[in-house]
């Protein structure tokens, strides 16, 4: 009941920031006034009127994860994001290593499985990737200097990155 | 006479020795992914389009690949149905209902070459349907004008939102976030930016590809980070695997009904495959009456489903390739390779890109044969596969799909995002907000969008116009009804349960 409470709550204020938002789209005389703003605020209204009925008609709550999972998944996120912003600096196969022994351990709990998984991993994709796919921007490793490693991580932090 | 010769070029295009090796590859791929538990076909084909992309490979190849891939992966399904009781997607949920009673009677290795041969039944009389029914279509969507192709955009949303999900409001939000996500970018008219927050890597818009990988993907990864990859399978014994020749024998007309179900549903706009499945068993169900026996384990319970899911995987593609609106998840995604590789489809397609389109009707009678000659000796290759741990399978999958979408764009921005809709997928799928409709608001919004704006300018901003034409109206009907009959249906058509051990 609440979760879909919950949902409905974000969505409707989501529509409408979205349809606030659309109001305020720039038009020009190619586009005349109110084309490009029409969908849109279509779309943010439809969303609306259901986010609605889901307040007022919420469905039963489903089995959220206790809260240790809650922990995993955030650790999986943030481990995802550092890797997303990490691949370009460090190249490919100590990020990607990191990561899957890290994914893996938190599939299942077992280090020396995890250890395996995440350097058979990185060796098995890297092989493929770069030499039977040849995909061309798959770069080994890369000795970054503190300053580039310090503006990738940047990104991930709110009002420092860019 | 020309459908003949339609096909002969289809054919020039797609028996040369790499197209052909392209299919085994695709098909084989494909197989393995739609048995793994967790990776359906839309999934697999999702994270290969950025990879097939990346590669360089020509339209035709590509279409080739993927396709094979996509035939693969719905052969593919019913081998973790009937094993494991897991179904690889959600088509495969029927196959579960009398595939697993059967191999815990020891009877796997029948039920698994029955549902291949099912499977092959219903994927060919599909491909000679789409072959009929495709030219005609296409000449009848010639007559489409703005105001029929947005009725048309409407009624796809609206049906498949109507059976993907069990609340209507749900659908209705899982389609406007796609669309709302679709809107936005630069716009095409004005040339400057909409909805971007300001956001400079936002000017582009979001690739849907990104959407699909996130959502589809990397959600998983979350699941399966939840359980603790239960579920997966470890230890599934298959002894000796022969043909069951009296039971193919005893199914043949329920293949052939099936199929002829399957594909009717499979056009349909927006319903697919997993109403296909769906219609084909309980038909079958309800021919066979209560002395059939069907949820305890009979071959007819197996043949029914995989010949109807097969078959509407195939007739979802009468619709994706004449007009532009896929008819299931899998092919809007099969939708949106086509996207990335420049074509675009609809009437046109078969007027401008014969040898596109002829060369992946070609393709998938090709890859169906080729199925069923993989599927029925080498059924024990992929049940072995079938027991790769999730602890490798899944940080593989992810990293697969990560390294995919990087290399495409080379964007930490793109990575993020792949990340967010991971989270959101995660989220929406908890909810029971189904996640198909939000690809196909990604997909199709920007066209739905112009059909409407081309009205608007056309008729002046005269809302009536987009009730101007019978085929307009019609669409419009079909639409409300598709929407709300569910509703009300829900409750005559009760889903089966899957069986419990």
């Amino acid at each position: 009941m609440a979760s879909d409470r919950i949902f409905g709550l974000v969505i409707l204020i989501t529509a409408v920031a979205y349809i606030a938002a659309a109001t305020q789209i720039q038009t020009n005389m190619f586009s005349g006034e109110y084309l490009p703003k029409l969908f849109p605020v279509l779309i943010g209204a439809v969303a609306a009127i259901s986010s609605l009925v889901l307040v007022f008609k919420p469905d039963p709550d489903p089995d959220w994860p206790a809260s240790r999972t809650w922990g995993n998944l955030v650790v999986a996120v943030i481990v995802l994001a550092v890797y997303a912003v990490m691949i370009t600096p460090l190249g490919f196969i100590l990020p990607t290593a990191i990561t899957a022994a890290i994914l893996s351990y938190q599939i299942m709990p077992n280090a020396r499985n995890a250890v395996l998984a995440g350097i058979g991993l990185s060796a098995l994709l890297f092989v493929v990737f770069k030499f039977v796919l040849m995909l061309g921007n798959i770069v080994a490793y890369r000795i970054p200097t503190p300053q580039k490693l310090w503006d990738a991580i940047s990104i991930l932090i709110p009002f420092v990155g860019h | 006479m020309e459908t003949l010769a339609n096909l002969a070029l289809g054919f020039s295009v797609a028996l040369s020795p790499y197209t052909l090796m392209l299919a085994v590859i695709g098909c084989f791929i494909g197989t393995i992914i739609g048995a793994l538990p967790g990776l359906g076909p839309s999934n697999g084909v999702a994270i290969l389009i950025p990879i097939s992309f990346a590669l360089g490979l020509d339209a035709t190849s590509a279409l080739v690949l993927m396709t094979s891939v996509y035939y693969g992966a719905m052969y593919g399904g019913r081998i973790s149905s009937i094993l494991l009781n897991i179904p690889g997607d959600e088509p495969a949920l029927m196959t579960t209902l009398d595939g697993y009673p059967m191999a815990k009677r020891g009877e796997a290795g029948n039920a698994l070459v029955l549902s291949g041969v099912a499977s092959f039944v219903g994927a060919l009389f599909a491909t000679i349907g789409l072959i009929l029914l495709a030219p005609v279509l296409a000449r009848v969507a010639f007559l489409f004008g703005p105001a029929e192709y947005f009725a048309l955009y409407l009624l796809a949303f609206c049906t498949l939102g109507g059976i993907a999900s069990s609340n209507q409001a749900k659908s209705a939000i899982a389609a406007c976030i796609g669309l709302g996500i679709a809107m936005i970018g630069v716009d095409s008219s004005s040339g400057l930016p909409r909805l971007t927050g300001g956001n400079l890597h936002l000017y582009d818009g979001v690739d849907f590809l990104v959407a699909i990988v996130g959502l589809f993907a990397i959600a998983e990864l979350f699941f399966f980070i939840e359980s603790h990859g239960k579920g997966s399978s470890i230890g599934v014994i298959l002894e000796k695997v022969t043909i069951p020749w009296r039971y193919i024998k005893q199914t043949s007309w329920t293949m052939l009904r099936a199929s002829v179900v399957g594909f009717i549903a499979g056009v349909l706009p927006g319903a697919g495959a997993s109403l296909g499945s769906f219609l084909a068993y309980m038909s079958e169900k309800s021919i066979a009456g209560e002395k059939g026996g069907f949820g305890t384990g009979v071959p007819k319970g197996v043949a029914a489903p995989e010949a109807g899911n097969n078959a509407a995987a195939g007739g979802a593609l009468v619709p994706m390739l004449t007009l532009g609106v896929p008819g299931s998840g899998t092919t809007a995604v099969l939708l949106a390779l086509l996207m990335t590789l420049n074509i675009t489809p609809g009437p046109t397609l078969f007027r401008d890109n014969p040898d596109v389109v002829w060369g992946l009707i070609a393709s998938l009678l090709i890859a169906n044969v080729v199925l069923l000659i993989m599927n029925v000796p080498m059924v024990k290759i992929f049940v072995k596969i079938l027991t790769v741990p999730a602890w490798i399978l899944l940080p593989g999958v992810t990293l697969i799909s990560f390294t995919g979408i990087y290399s495409l764009t080379g964007s930490y921005f793109d990575l993020l995002m792949l990340i967010g809709f991971g989270v959101l997928g995660y989220f929406l799928r908890k909810l029971d907000v189904p996640t198909v409709p939000v690809i196909l608001g990604i997909l199709l919004g920007g066209n739905m969008e112009d059909a409407l704006r081309r009205a608007m300018t056309l008729s002046d901003g005269n809302v009536a116009y987009l009730f101007s034409s019978p085929i307009a109206v019609g669409l419009w009907l079909a639409a409300i009804v598709g929407f709300v009959a569910p509703m009300f249906l829900r409750n005559i058509l009760k889903r089966p349960q899957a069986v419990t051990d």
